[in-house]
């Protein structure tokens, strides 16, 4: 097919932008897609539990109808619904467009793809490849794309990280400028369009669970060039991370699912070994707080309380850990339950689980908030469009697990055809925009040019540092107004500081110092965005949450964040979310016991059990989805389950 | 309750040292010698040569008390998943994030850690490499499925559990180049190595990959080929993701030949 020189840009090369890249090229158009690292070792890689879609293939009377129902209920109603909807009726499309595709995901005896349980939901509704299904969805998605560059249809740029967006007089976007992070080279890629697809930016919390690349970087100079960013105070912090000097790894639910028990010493600061201190010295502080759920009260609650316990001082050493303890456990029940978790543990921490209880804390982990996008992933800035982690439409208040995989590649799907219509139809201005290429890389140039001709005495690692535990400290997990303000003052210092830095590196052959100098103040910018949203949003929602306005409130903030960039500080206004589908209902964690018994009983080990414990209230709209979709369900048992999914 | 005798299935260093040494080959640019500096940081348990490195290259001082440019290295998910922190660390092929300091000093002794970049393969700067050749064998035994279009035809074929576990374990292959550094067949670009052949594998055992099977087996036939392996096994000793590879290269070569022999008959 001919392509008419029309060409695409696709910045990032992660889940969501090799969906983008294979759409595009697959539909006979030339795509340039640029990644900091091959692309096959994007932060997808690191995804574990599996992808989502209700194919429903255990008589379960699953539907993606209920799928949406979790997901918007588990967003806590901040998701525009209409896209919500429209991926869940993807999602099982998508599961086997990757079976075909040869990922080895898990299978029935009967050679069908098998399905697990998950967060917030009750259904089996999770395809897996044993425990890297992100890694091996990547790798399918990079084989079709190789097959393409092969063909010719596809241009990667590995090794080259985005500096900025070429828009014309009219804010029109019509290229980007990116760096060669070899040779500091920068050169402009015209593109008649071109999709962000960049991840999230655990980074700017310092260490995150979120591979090193995640810095939201490129997503900042977009924002900072006039692109709208949505929802940014909505980041997600998983209760159980293993903490380490260099980053946060993730430790599965299903530890506490077995058994596991969380705990810190009662005397503040004990330098004891854990098994020389007596039970009763030891604060099993959730078993105390929540008697009914326990170590398996829902991840919000879970992440809450591990990081209060941290603040009063009560962390190991004083230091913000909690121990997560199995040595009560046998080691032959362990192996045979929890053994490939434990031996990450293991390779990284260097103890032995089975005999010595985990240090974990919760861990910055994904962002909700991301490049605002209509429902058809298109940003405010006519002719960019994002998908994937760095665009917000998907999640809401609060991400369900499993659901980011499916989210990505929908969205690059979705970003495709749209990108490749609008290109079709873009006039190119071609007087205009001659000259519009050339300033921008002089304009980039030059910033590059006074990042390494500075020699003033501050370090942008200490900055970055900084940077991070001030936004660990203040924006994670619980949000005080006071210190909000305060947080967003420390990153004004920090700014002020950042233009007296010195990258200390001579050879500019490379060099991570002036990338690194780069990205270090689009972070700046994003933390700014993502404090002050928390700072105005006052009440409690999914993941953001403020003791001083504990409850969510919907008549005044049911509504998206929407950050405009201006100099002096991001200008916040606000639109309304599109709830046409499913009325707002109360998300409730008090009145579960009933449920937790019988999730338990039936789904044996309960990675799933705290999110699946969240009991729907009575107001729920279950019976109207039942009575649309009975005729689909026959099965007397999944009948059941609706009835006590209800009780 | 667990507690007490033999508990920690773990050696721990019992004595450890004030400071790490770390010795670190550097490397201008590829046109450059290389030479080795040495640094020193405070010992602190659980460190990883990530961290150390993250240290050092906060205030790059020597050991001597000279100022000097930071080290360079690649690094990103920091969880043994994406391979690109690869490096020769003590003589051995392994990612930099899971190398634990106290393990090192534990089988080595002494307070020094010895970083290096893998050998094989362009030195691009002090330990960075560039493996872009892996990823263009990939290109040639054809390591994906032919699809006629991504556009929804229903779920794949009926796979045996016992089918897909053993294409898991290739699957997880990262193109990190471990089997490549310690393999004595493979340099200068001379042969192509377990990687590719495992990948060739990986989709040759898929039903629909089958269908294609001489494309990818055509790939490895060339001067560079399957042929090249000598059998000396390096390479399953040292795959993080413990890949049967030279399974991989016995099953591949056998398909190779049945295809030699018995090929003509269906043309």
């Amino acid at each position: 097919m001919a392509s008419n020189g029309l060409k695409i840009a696709v910045v990032g090369g992660g889940l969501a932008g090799l969906a983008a890249t294979m759409k595009i090229a697959e539909a006979g158009y030339d795509v340039d897609l640029l990644s900091i690292v091959p692309v096959k070792r994007s932060h997808s890689v690191c995804a574990q539990g599996g992808i989502n879609g209700a194919v429903n293939t255990k008589g379960e009377g699953d539907s993606p109808w209920k799928h949406f129902d979790d997901t918007v209920y588990g967003g806590d109603f901040l998701a525009n619904q209409p896209p919500v909807e429209k991926m869940c009726e993807a999602a099982p499309k998508i599961i086997y467009l990757f079976d075909r595709m040869g990922v080895p995901f898990s299978r029935t005896k009967e050679g069908l793809l098998d399905f697990r349980r998950f967060g917030g939901t009750l259904h089996n509704r999770t395809a897996f490849a044993g425990a890297s299904t992100g890694q091996q969805l990547l790798y399918a998605l990079d084989e079709q794309v190789r097959k393409f560059e092969t063909d010719g249809k596809v241009n990667k740029y590995e090794g080259w990280e985005m500096l900025s967006l070429v828009l014309d007089d009219h804010q029109v976007c019509r290229g980007l400028v990116a760096m060669n992070l070899q040779t500091l080279e920068l050169k402009a890629f015209q593109a008649d369009a071109v999709i962000m697809a960049t991840g999230g930016p655990g980074l700017v919390f310092g260490k995150s669970t979120n591979s090193q690349v995640c810095t939201g970087s490129a997503v900042s100079a977009c924002y900072q060039q006039g692109a709208k960013y949505a929802n940014g105070e909505f980041i997600q912090v998983h209760p159980t991370s293993i903490p380490g000097e260099d980053k946060l790894r993730l430790m599965s639910e299903s530890a506490r699912g077995e058994g596991g028990r969380v705990w810190v010493p009662k005397n503040q600061g004990d330098t004891r070994q854990p098994r020389d201190i007596p039970t009763s010295e030891r604060w099993y502080f959730l078993e105390e707080k929540y008697p009914a759920y326990g170590n398996l009260v829902p991840r919000d609650i879970a992440t809450r309380e591990i990081f209060q316990v941290c603040l009063e001082g009560y962390g190991i050493g004083g230091e913000n850990q909690v121990f997560l303890d199995l040595t009560h456990i046998p080691k032959e029940v362990l192996d045979a339950k929890l053994g490939a978790i434990l031996e990450i543990y293991e390779m990284f921490v260097g103890d032995d689980p089975r005999y010595v209880p985990m240090r974990i804390f919760p861990g910055v982990h994904y962002s909700m908030g991301g490049l605002w996008v209509d429902y058809e992933q298109r940003t405010n800035i006519p002719g960019l469009f994002a998908a994937g982690e760095c665009d917000y439409s998907i999640h809401g208040a609060n991400r369900l697990g499993a659901n980011s995989l499916v989210s990505c590649v929908h969205g690059g799907f979705v970003a495709a055809p749209n990108a490749i219509d609008y290109a079709k139809n873009v006039e190119r201005g071609v007087a205009e925009t001659n000259g519009i290429y050339d300033a921008e890389l002089q304009k980039q140039q030059e910033i590059n040019n006074q990042i390494i001709k500075n020699e003033g005495t501050e370090n942008q690692y200490k900055i970055h540092e900084e940077m991070g535990k001030v936004m660990t400290d203040n924006v994670t997990v619980v949000r005080y107004n006071d210190r909000l303000k305060a947080t967003d003052d420390k990153l004004l210092e920090l700014m002020d500081r950042y233009k007296n830095i010195s990258i200390n590196d001579s050879n500019l052959w490379a060099t991570q110092a002036v990338p690194h100098a780069r990205q270090l103040w689009n972070m700046l910018n994003l933390a700014r965005v993502v404090t002050l949203g928390a700072l105005n949003r006052d009440e409690s929602r999914g993941a953001h949450y403020k003791p001083d306005f504990p409850e969510r409130n919907d008549e005044e903030w049911l509504k998206t964040t929407i950050a405009e960039y201006s100099a002096e500080a991001p200008i916040l206004s606000y639109e309304a979310v599109d709830i046409g589908l499913i009325e707002p209902r109360k998300r409730d964690y008090s009145k579960g016991k009933v449920l937790s018994a019988a999730a338990t009983e039936k789904g044996g080990a309960a990675q799933f059990v705290p999110q699946g414990n969240e009991e729907k209230p009575e107001n729920t709209s279950a019976e109207e989805i039942w009575e649309e979709e009975g005729d689909k369900i026959k099965d007397g048992e999944s009948f059941k389950e609706i009835t006590e999914d209800k009780s | 309750m667990s507690e007490g005798n033999g508990q920690q299935g773990k050696k721990r260093l019992t004595n450890p040292p004030k400071t790490v040494e770390i010795r670190i080959q550097r490397r201008e640019n590829p046109d450059a010698t290389a030479y080795t500096e040495t640094f020193e940081i405070p010992y602190r348990q659980n460190l990883n040569v990530i961290s150390a490195l993250l240290e050092i290259r906060k205030n790059p001082v020597t050991k001597d008390g000279r100022q000097t440019t930071p080290p360079v290295w690649d690094m990103n998910c920091l969880e043994q998943v994406c391979g690109i922190c690869t490096m020769v660390i003590n003589g051995c092929v392994r990612q930099s994030c899971s190398a634990l300091i106290d393990d090192i000093l534990l089988a080595n002794g002494g307070n020094t850690i010895i970083l290096e970049p893998m050998s094989k393969f362009p030195n691009v700067r002090d330990l960075v490499v560039n493996r872009s050749e892996m990823f263009k064998y990939l290109k040639r035994v054809h390591a994906w499925i032919e699809l006629d279009g991504s556009y929804d035809l229903g779920p794949g074929p009926h796979i045996s559990q016992e089918v897909q576990q053993e294409r898991y374990a290739y699957s997880r292959c990262m193109t990190c180049g471990c089997c490549l550094e310690a393999c004595p067949q493979y340099h200068d670009d001379n042969y192509i190595g377990p990687q590719a052949i495992a990948q060739a594998r990986l989709f040759n055992m898929h039903p629909t990959g089958k269908i294609t099977m001489d494309e990818r087996l055509n790939g490895l036939l060339e001067e560079d080929g399957i042929t090249n392996c000598g059998n000396a096994q390096n390479c399953i000793q040292v795959c993080p993701m413990g890949i049967p590879l030279t399974r991989a290269i016995y099953e591949t070569n056998r398909d190779v030949t049945v295809n030699a022999l018995f090929g003509w008959l269906r043309k």
